[in-house]
């Protein structure tokens, strides 16, 4: 008996009792379905943290931060210079290994004033031109402030997009895309000039649920004769609240010339009396990943030089936030993966206990193939394909019904990710499929082979 | 030689601790052609006669020859192989599969024997040809007369040209009319040359074969006792089996 002939017996055998052979694979089919989906969820929050963790400028970057000095310097703490320029000069000609730095002074509780709108952005800062590529920021309108904008503090800003919004009006509002450079703003009662405008940030699920409503309202428009240009724009970004939080704070972003925030706001604004040459921070870029350790290290001697040895500063990597983006993913696929395999398992038995009853059933079947010459290892190969078929049949309906799982999931889950089908987890899942099949045919497979012909043939 | 030879065949089981000796010391020889049938009445050990002989069973004593081959050590593989290749059974309730065609169940032993499809259907076309059934070939078990179906399995026991054919009260779940008709084609088989032993407890159905083996409480009886198997009843069945050929 070949295996060609034994797998059209076993598919026999299944279209012989459909209903029953349904109900057995309908186990593996929500197994499989479960693993599959569940590692899509997985990878879709996956993909959404990897996005936000670049949006706010990858692993290479390093924030540098004042700290507390440690309890056994705290003899030193009038020594403590904060962090400076000079610790950004420093860096620069001695941290070989990073790429690039940029000072950040920040102000917070800023006012942003233009007719009778106002805005306040989440992060107004002033840095050098560098902190364009440092934060991942790409310029739609205009263009980033130069090193001539900064070396004369000019008054110059360039803002992102939620805040042009809330003072411009959003293109919800006009229907129209609304380009406001060279417009002049006031920043804490100072005229400011709007050089350039950042582009709109939004999650990749964000982007092609905008993009897709955008469609459809083309479509809508397009059939409908009388139906307006500029409110299918308008509802077109509807999604926008949506977008996580990363997003909304780099959309919520005001970047002007760091001598301009010394001058205008550190020197001679507020209630400081003596100018404050402190920065807020200052964030490097590291050459590449493989060497973020030894670039800390480096950079982490160079500023211990220049604070005479006080530790007022600490490093803040993005690499915890990886950490813990891996450490997340690790566990959702853990505990999903444990649930799923414990369906597929259920499914494995129910497959066994149906092979079991199927047997009994067959119990003369088999005496009769027996009496005829067949061999125990041909009858335990036929019970065994019987149940890797049911398997593998129910393995590819698992799959397919998987993609309308993750459908469903998409449309119904609260999450900013789209789940995404991964190949490796449909092979996963359906080559787990086909080990449980095996699995569970081989106790059946085992008694029918042992069953003694004489025996079998008196069985009623 | 003969083409079965059993040398002080025992068979014993265990039942609750009490030793039940199945067969007995039993020796006796079939030679290749002979129409042969095994009587005595149920529980006498002819069943178990047959399983052995037929390669179901192993003996606990005893030597068993089967076309000059000693069986009765073979793995239960060998006895599948010895099956296939070299006897052919034929059971009371037809024993074929309903999931099967005619066809298919009669290429049965065929596929167990790993001949190629088509020559395995022009085989089982052939057989089913010989016992007049080539035009039911579609047709399931159950859409078919109880007649046909043991000559379906008449086709199966005969498709792989076996030396030797057992039939297990072949007639015993048929009307005497079509029992008759399953007869006369086991005759139609011997006078063609093949060996087959008839296991029955009916006297009529003995009378018809040439020779008789009288089995009793697990013994192969001395000499056939006409009046014990009823077969007082049929000189005239007497005289004709005497002039087939042995």
């Amino acid at each position: 008996m070949n295996l060609l002939n034994a797998i059209l017996v076993g598919f026999k055998e299944i279209w012989a009792h459909k209903f029953r052979s349904l109900l057995t694979m309908l186990g593996i089919i929500l197994g499989v379905s479960s693993l599959v989906g569940m590692s899509a969820l997985v990878k879709g929050m996956e993909n959404g943290m990897r996005e936000a963790l670049v949006a706010v400028g990858g692993v290479e970057r390093v924030r540098i931060e004042q700290a507390d000095i440690p309890a056994e310097q705290a003899h030193l703490a009038d020594q403590a210079p904060g962090i400076t320029m000079n610790d950004v000069y420093a860096l620069k000609h001695n941290a070989t290994l990073t790429r690039l730095i940029t000072p950040e002074m920040r102000l917070r509780n800023v006012t942003i004033t233009r007719g009778g709108r106002h805005a306040t952005p989440f992060i107004f800062m002033g840095t050098w031109p560098s902190a364009l590529e440092m934060n991942e920021h790409e310029i739609q309108y205009g263009r980033m402030f130069n090193e001539i904008d900064d070396e004369s503090a000019r008054s110059v800003c360039v803002i992102g997009t939620e805040v042009r919004d809330a003072l411009f009006g959003s293109p919800e509002e006009l229907g129209y895309d609304y380009n406001p450079v060279g417009q002049q703003v006031n920043i804490q009662n100072q005229v400011f000039t709007i050089v350039g405008m950042f582009k709109y940030y939004e999650s990749e699920q964000d982007r092609r649920r905008r993009l897709a409503e955008q469609a459809r309202l083309q479509v809508a428009a397009m059939t409908s004769t009388n139906s307006a240009g500029g409110a299918s724009r308008d509802r077109g970004r509807g999604g926008r609240g949506r977008a996580s939080w990363v997003f909304r704070v780099k959309n919520n972003t005001v970047y002007i010339p760091l001598n301009t925030m010394w001058l205008r706001f550190r020197t001679a604004a507020g209630t400081n009396n003596t100018p404050d040459p402190r920065l807020t921070g200052l964030a490097i870029k590291v050459a590449d990943v493989d060497v973020l350790e030894p670039a800390i290290e480096q950079a982490h001697k160079a500023l211990l030089r220049v604070h005479n040895g006080v530790e007022d500063f600490s490093f803040e990597t993005q690499e915890n936030w990886a950490e813990n983006i891996a450490s997340a993913i690790r566990n959702a696929r853990m505990s999903g993966g444990i649930i799923a395999a414990i369906a597929l398992l259920v499914g494995g038995i129910g497959i066994m206990n149906i092979m079991l009853a199927s047997i009994t059933e067959r119990i003369r079947e088999i005496g009769i193939r027996k009496a005829i010459g067949a061999t125990g290892t041909a009858i335990f190969i036929q019970i065994l394909v019987e149940s890797v078929v049911i398997a593998i049949i129910g393995g590819l309906a698992g799959l397919v019904t998987s993609f309308g799982l993750v459908h469903v999931l998409t449309s119904i889950s609260p999450t900013d990710n789209a789940p995404e089908i991964t190949f490796l987890s449909c092979a996963v899942a359906f080559s787990f499929s086909v080990g449980v099949g095996i699995l569970a045919g081989l106790i059946p497979a085992f008694k029918a082979a042992r069953l003694d012909p004489i025996q079998a043939l008196r069985y009623e | 030689m003969a083409l079965i030879e059993l040398r002080n065949v025992s068979k014993i089981y265990f039942l609750g601790g009490e030793e039940i000796r199945a067969l007995d010391n039993v020796s006796l020889d079939i030679e290749a052609g002979e129409f042969v049938s095994i009587i005595g009445p149920s529980g006498s050990g002819k069943s178990t006669l047959m399983h052995i002989v037929g390669c179901l069973d192993s003996p606990t004593h005893g030597t068993i020859r089967l076309d000059g081959v000693e069986i009765q050590g073979a793995s239960s593989r060998e006895l599948a192989r010895i099956r296939n290749r070299k006897i052919g059974f034929v059971f009371q309730f037809f024993n074929l599969l309903p999931k099967l065609n005619v066809l298919q169940n009669v290429e049965l032993p065929l596929i167990y024997s790993g001949v190629p499809a088509a020559e395995r259907r022009r085989r089982a076309m052939d057989a089913l040809k010989l016992v007049g059934l080539e035009n039911r070939v579609r047709h399931r078990p159950m859409q078919i007369s109880g007649g046909q179906q043991q000559r379906v399995a008449i086709a199966r026991a005969l498709v792989n040209d076996p030396r030797i054919i057992f039939a297990d009260e072949p007639t015993g779940n048929l009307d005497s009319q079509t029992g008759e008709t399953i007869l006369e084609l086991f005759r139609d088989l011997s006078r063609q040359g093949r060996t087959i032993v008839l296991v029955t407890h009916d006297p009529e159905i003995a009378a018809m074969t040439p020779r008789r083996i009288e089995i009793r409480d697990g013994r192969v009886a001395p000499q056939v006792n006409p009046k014990l198997a009823g077969l007082d009843r049929f000189p005239a069945a007497q005289a004709a089996g005497a002039n087939t050929p042995v």
